[in-house]
């Protein structure tokens, strides 16, 4: 009998990291909002495995887990000037570690949002935290400093004056960062391992606070960057361009991709697919029925779900754009929905979490659960549990 | 000689100056740390000694921070927080005290030694705090104040509560904090000069309105950037644009250049003043506006910033560090505005104050009294943003 070793060995490498719970970035390790393990809508407040913690600062970045540890970020101080990063066990929610540091770039934000808006990313090995002030830290899971840069201490126009929240991505090893405003607008690839510039390339001038999403897997994966002017498809190891789509697109909701389709937020919302070979698209339908509206799209199966300004949810499909049902929904909502095959949570500004039945020919809001508290964020999801944060608490919410 | 300290000193001599080394090598590194990701890589391979240090080392590293930039700070301060992680000896307390005390360390520096002692001895940290009052480091001095401010709210004699208001704005240099004791004292029945106090400029000069469609007035020189020039006669009545005098009333400085030539749109102006020094000496120019401005100093660029209506405008909005040389200091603003149309876009607007590094205003030398420059003064265009 032959045994190969080399594949033993991997299995082995591979199962650890595969019995932690995880969701390591923005929307999910797909940042579509698709929830690929299991959550019930009787997620409670109760239950003996839910807990509250109280955090040292506010925040509207989502959770990220990693390893069975619940990550996030805070920012404090009478400016925001003191950016934390926090870890905690996902069993009880003792801290395990924190950072501090100091924000280096500008710090003044609109009211609503704060310096701690953009949501950490993972590679399961190392974390990366980035604020408004354009101070990223990569990490170790254990908290030890990898690397930090200051991306507005290098450019010092480079700010908005509301406030930044795109949400960093991991493609190839290598971090892309969008750092758009009105000022001195430009996106760039960091080097995983020690935080130096791989590239870096000028984006059009304007505020957006879309995040970056990637397309494909593997070696032809290619990172799509929003701005008002469209969507752009770069290569993450050069930066260099490989297709757009130049029709316009929204700055506050971010596209969302399932395989090689991108649901972006323009004229409503227009579905265009990536070519073979990854250098040309084709646009499969657009309707400007379907616009969000601060929240991004959500994917269950074949469909796709998206709210618009009215709080008006939408379940539609993928490939053709049909709209299967409308339900409305209470809001108002900043945060992005996630979805599960059967259901979809969210929670609006006042806390209210809405938790809907994805039926064939309507929706039904199954559970409501009050937090009673400010919310902002998107939820993650691991462990059959729900995280979510305001600005004072994170919650872990399960069965 | 006992045998066994025979063995044991030169072993722990040998363990101290291997650690004496680590904590040198480390911070040589994480000082060496500059913009734009240099350095990065040497303080990546650096970093394992950290590991390697125990409490003792703090001090070292606090004196090194004073010698960091604001990224060497953050590696510093990480390194610092996983030696207290990882080594869980009694802490160096008497000599992070002592440097706190010693104002020849940088206040980020100082900071950091009071949150270390905040988190390893509150009550320690809490008996210090009065002695912040009048410190130079901001963030510290805030925490006295606050303290000033909370024993005045909870005052029930109203004469013992305004002595502490008064205290604090002798004291304070936060807006926040000089806003509440200024309200306190003037319901009280005090008129407390707010502008003065802030130090806001408040007499200027506008000449205006030029073009600025298409937002591209923003990097067109025109006449008053290109030189202010006593010679020539801005009051001509011929001459269009002129300068024309406009002072403000609002309590924060606040110039209103609308009132000036109307609610118009897709326009500039400049804004000229003179500010007398009495000394050679650093300055921060805290200027706020929801305008894209820019702002010279003496000639020379202080910084740029193209971007509109994001927000309000407020005190302190952008901190500029400059230097104030003695006598005449020729201050232009110039003040853009877009082509948006939205209720909440129509502030032409903004306020600038010239403070010490601490955030204490710097009054103008009242010896001097405005005046135009004695000489050309001409300007540079060069997008400088530091």
């Amino acid at each position: 009998m032959k045994i190969n070793f080399c594949a033993i060995l991997l299995s082995l490498c591979f199962i650890p990291f595969c019995l932690f719970a995880n969701w390591l970035s923005f929307r999910g390790e797909s940042g579509n909002g698709m929830i690929s393990q299991s959550l019930s809508p009787n997620i409670d407040l109760e239950s003996k495995l839910s807990w509250r913690i109280d955090l040292p600062g506010r925040g509207l970045s989502s959770p990220i887990v990693v390893n069975n540890n619940v990550m996030i970020t805070a920012s404090s101080g009478p400016n925001q000037e003191t950016l934390h990063i926090l870890s905690f066990d996902i069993k009880n929610g003792d801290l395990l570690w924190e950072r501090r540091f100091k924000a280096t770039g500008r710090t003044i934000c609109h009211e609503k949002t704060c310096v701690a808006a953009p949501t950490m990313v993972s590679d399961g090995k190392v974390v990366i935290a980035q604020f408004s002030s354009n101070d990223i830290f990569c990490l170790d899971l254990k908290g030890q400093l990898k690397w930090l840069r200051g991306l507005t201490f290098d450019y010092p126009n480079a700010a908005n004056g509301l406030g930044m929240s795109s949400s960093p991505v991991i493609s190839k090893e290598v971090l892309v960062v969008q750092v758009e405003n009105d000022a001195e607008s430009f996106a760039t690839g960091l080097n995983l391992l020690n935080g130096t510039t791989i590239w870096q390339k000028k984006r059009p001038r304007g505020a957006n606070w879309t995040s970056p999403s990637i397309l494909g897997k593997g070696k032809s994966q290619l990172v799509a960057l929003q701005s008002k002017e469209g969507i752009t498809l770069i290569d993450p190891l050069t930066g260099k361009n490989q297709w757009s789509f130049m029709e316009g697109a929204s700055t506050i909701p971010s596209s969302t991709i399932l395989g090689k389709i991108i649901l972006v937020p323009s004229n409503g919302i227009t579905a265009v697919k990536g070519l073979p070979g990854g250098l040309s698209h084709t646009q499969l339908w657009q309707d400007n029925k379907l616009g969000p509206g601060t929240a991004s799209p959500a994917i269950s199966g074949s469909r796709f779900y998206v709210i618009n300004k009215a709080n008006v949810l939408t379940s539609a499909d993928i490939q053709t754009g049909e709209i299967f049902w409308r339900m409305r929904l209470k809001g108002p909502m900043s945060g992005s929905p996630l979805a599960t095959s059967n259901y979809l949570f969210i929670f609006n500004e006042d806390g209210l979490g809405q938790f809907v039945r994805l039926g064939k020919d309507k929706g039904e809001t199954v559970k409501s659960l009050a937090l009673n508290d400010t919310i902002l964020c998107t939820p993650a999801v691991a462990d059959k549990s729900l995280f979510i944060r305001s600005d004072k608490s994170l919650w872990r919410l399960s069965e | 000689m006992n045998l066994n300290l025979i063995i044991r000193i030169p072993i722990l001599l040998l363990i101290s100056i291997t650690a004496e080394g680590d904590v040198t090598k480390l911070a040589d590194s994480l000082i060496g740390i500059q913009a734009k990701g240099k350095g990065n890589d040497k303080a990546v391979q650096s970093w394992k000694e950290v590991s390697k240090l125990s409490v003792s080392a703090i001090p070292k590293l606090l004196h090194a921070m004073n010698q960091a930039n604001n990224l060497g700070d953050n590696w510093i301060r990480s390194a610092i927080a996983e030696i207290l992680d990882h080594d869980h000896s009694i802490y160096p307390e008497k000599e992070i005290q002592d440097f706190l005390k010693s104002k020849k360390n940088t206040g980020s520096s100082r900071k950091l030694a009071f949150e270390i002692i905040e988190d390893q001895n509150p009550q320690l940290a809490q008996s210090l705090i009065s002695h912040f009052l009048n410190d130079p480091e901001p963030s510290l001095r805030r925490l006295a104040i606050s303290k000033l401010l909370e024993t005045a709210r909870n005052s029930k004699h109203t004469k013992e509560a305004k002595i502490l208001y008064q205290k604090v704005l002798a004291n304070s240099c936060e807006v926040d904090q000089i806003i509440e004791a200024s309200q306190a004292l003037e319901n009280a029945g005090e008129k407390i000069d707010i502008q003065s106090l802030m130090g806001f400029l408040t007499e200027w000069h506008t000449m205006g309105p030029y073009d600025n469609t298409e937002r591209k007035g923003f990097n067109t020189p025109y006449k008053p950037e290109m030189m202010i020039d006593s010679s020539i006669d801005y009051h001509e009545k011929d001459e269009k644009p002129k300068w024309i005098s406009l002072t403000t009333e609002d309590p924060f400085g606040m110039l209103n250049i609308n009132s000036q030539y109307g609610e118009i749109k897709e326009v500039l102006a400049y804004a000229h003043t003179t500010f007398n020094s009495e000394s050679n000496r650093a300055a921060q120019f805290r200027i706020g506006s929801k305008n894209a401005w820019k702002l010279w100093l003496n000639g020379k660029l202080l910084f740029a910033r193209d971007e509109y209506h994001r927000g309000k405008t407020r005190v302190d909005q952008f901190v500029i560090n400059g230097k104030l040389k003695k006598g005449e200091n020729q201050i232009l603003v110039k003040v853009c505005q877009n082509e948006q149309t939205q209720s909440w876009t129509k502030q032409w607007e903004f306020c600038l104050r010239i403070t010490d590094p601490t955030g204490t205003a710097i009054h103008p030398d009242p010896k001097l009294s405005f005046l135009w420059p004695k000489q050309a003064i001409f300007y540079d265009h060069q997008n400088k943003t530091k």
